[in-house]
């Protein structure tokens, strides 16, 4: 079902070679994924063949280059089971949360309102809410975290009040990897009239997401991260919500008619985007959203959920190694500790071996100080990745005792 | 091979039981360094003596065996010296570290050569210099302020 060898010969880059001919396990996809052929290629063709800018040329080339940007958005809407218009694009995740906490959020929130977070969110998620909360003194609450590393639900009954304005949660974290009871979520949240907001970046490149049924308000997604270029992200918002909101940037694009002192914007989405888009990297989102759905999304989740279960396995052999995360139920991000050794030796140990992992708080401070450790590493899975990759992973691990010599010191 | 010459012994050794921990309640200079990137955080309290050198320094953080070794190391060879000294030993070193200038092993330099492996490493080069722009923007810091009476304490954020 599920042809590795074929994902892998895809991927030009894992073709290459990496510190003196060493073969490339790269296993840092929860950062940045690689990217497929198709896709290069598309992007290749757009400026090789019909590079002009888009809604604005009446010129054969001008309407080439608007139906591709345009047919990217239809491909995107349909992964992830939306209405065309609903779908807005950014440069990523980031600033698609950036969008609704500034534009929803000035017009929403009063002093005194809440807004409820998770200590595991990526700082992407933090930040923009922190920002708008000072500025419209509206108050920032959080689920509680419990052990191993998941979501204390049970609680959200004292913490969602009608002072409860907006709700903004990761549905699968990239540091724990634990997938969040969402749908739960959102209905407590609807229940009191809380808009919300779903974190994707780690979610819709790895499984079947389904905005209609989750039902949820807001949904943002990075295209980096699922095989699509860098600098193009989503935003997926409901109608009448994008309606009611006022723009975020002003410029070329989102307008419809303009005076010197004043202006009509364009119906959704294009009323959120202002300025020339990052074109190429449109087309190649929709080229990698082909791509996924070929390989199938519950295909990729089969192989990641058989990849993470191994992985697991085979780390936890490993000497003086702590694992972060839930056990079950979680996406195919590993994060870990070796003994004393700090995550940025045992990355730099790896390297060598031509094993790429991250190293650091993975844009998680809060949550990586909930753990109690100075940082982590993090082994992160995609669709190109194998048991190969991650007995390369366990046999390396093995040079990092080696350096640090655990047992000579004890 | 690469990677013995990062990780030599004598770093190890200093990772593993670094040298001039804890605190200064009394302290004439308080500097923290910070790297966003992976999180290493030291802070630095320096005391001075009548002579204006360095009599006591000590740090507290966590991080990468190359940025505790290097700065147990640092804090070893900057005591006793005066606060124009350090400065000029350090800047020495950073320009090493920077490979702008040929490592010593000769006096002061002598344990610190060991951090030579680090040039191998370009992103690693962050880690070994975190504890010494840390220790120079304190002692700067004083210096600018050296007629009052108060105490510095200052953050960078490392960059280089």
């Amino acid at each position: 079902m599920f042809n590795t060898e074929k994902i892998i010969s895809d991927f030009p880059i894992l073709q290459r070679k990496v510190n003196g001919g060493k073969r490339l396990v790269y296993l840092d996809s929860a950062a940045t994924s690689q990217k497929p052929l198709s896709v290069i290629k598309a992007m290749d063709d757009y400026y090789r063949l019909y590079n002009a800018n888009v809604h604005r040329g009446v010129y054969s080339l001008g309407y080439e280059a608007t139906e591709a940007y345009e047919l990217s958005r239809k491909k995107v809407a349909k992964f992830i089971n939306a209405q065309t218009e609903n779908i807005i694009f950014t440069r990523n995740a980031s600033e698609a949360i950036n969008l609704v906490a500034s534009s929803w959020g000035r017009a929403n929130f009063r002093s005194g309102d809440e807004i409820l977070l998770t200590p595991m969110e990526h700082h992407s998620n933090l930040i923009p809410w922190q920002l708008i909360a000072q500025q419209t003194g509206a108050k920032l609450k959080f689920i509680p975290l419990i052990e191993p590393g998941i979501l204390d639900i049970e609680q959200l009954p004292q913490l969602i009040s009608e002072k409860t304005k907006f709700v903004s949660v990761v549905h699968s974290s990239n540091t724990l990897g634990t997938i969040n009871p969402i749908e739960k979520i959102i209905s407590h949240a609807h229940a009191y009239g809380a808009k919300i907001l779903i974190d994707a970046s780690q979610s819709v490149p790895h499984f079947s997401v389904d905005v209609q049924k989750l039902d949820c308000d807001f949904l943002v997604f990075s295209g980096h991260k699922m095989c699509a270029p860098t600098g193009i992200g989503c935003l997926f918002g409901k109608t009448e919500l994008l309606d009611a909101m006022p723009p975020y940037m002003g410029g070329g694009e989102m307008i419809s008619e303009v005076q010197l002192e004043f202006s009509s914007y364009r119906e959704i989405p294009w009323k959120f985007e202002a300025g020339t888009p990052n074109i190429s990297a449109a087309i190649g989102l929709g080229v990698a959203v082909d791509y996924l759905s070929s390989l199938g999304m519950y295909n990729i989740r089969q192989h990641e959920i058989e990849l993470t279960n191994y992985a697991l396995s085979v780390l936890q052999e490993v000497d003086e190694i702590e694992m972060y995360g839930p056990t079950e139920n979680r996406g195919g991000v590993i994060s870990f500790n070796i003994g004393d050794a700090h995550a940025h030796d045992v990355s730099t140990i790896l390297d060598e071996d031509g094993i790429c992992v991250r190293a650091g708080h993975n844009c998680t401070q809060p949550l990586v100080r909930w753990l109690g450790v100075p940082a982590v590493a993090r082994a992160s899975f995609y669709v190109y990745n194998t048991k190969e990759d991650v007995d390369a992973l366990a046999a390396s691990l093995k040079k990092v005792q080696e350096v640090f010599s655990f047992a000579a010191a004890k | 091979m690469k990677l013995n010459e990062l990780y030599q012994t004598i770093i190890l050794e200093h990772y593993k039981e670094p040298h001039n921990v804890g605190e200064l309640l009394n302290a004439d200079i308080e500097s923290r360094g910070y790297n966003e990137s992976c999180g290493d955080d030291v802070r630095l309290f320096v005391k001075l003596d009548d002579e204006k050198k360095i009599d006591e320094i000590r740090f507290k953080g966590k991080g990468c065996a190359i940025s505790q070794s290097s700065t147990s190391m640092m804090t070893d060879a900057i005591k006793g010296k005066t606060i124009d000294e350090a400065l000029l030993f350090v800047d020495s070193f950073k320009s090493m570290l920077k490979g702008e200038k040929q490592f010593s092993d000769e006096g002061d330099y002598e344990e610190l050569s060991s951090l030579k492996g680090v040039l191998e490493f370009p992103v690693r080069v962050k880690c070994a210099t975190l504890s010494w722009n840390t220790v120079r923007n304190g002692l700067l810091q004083f210096k600018s302020k050296e007629n009052e009476t108060t105490k510095v304490a200052t953050t960078i954020h490392d960059e280089e």
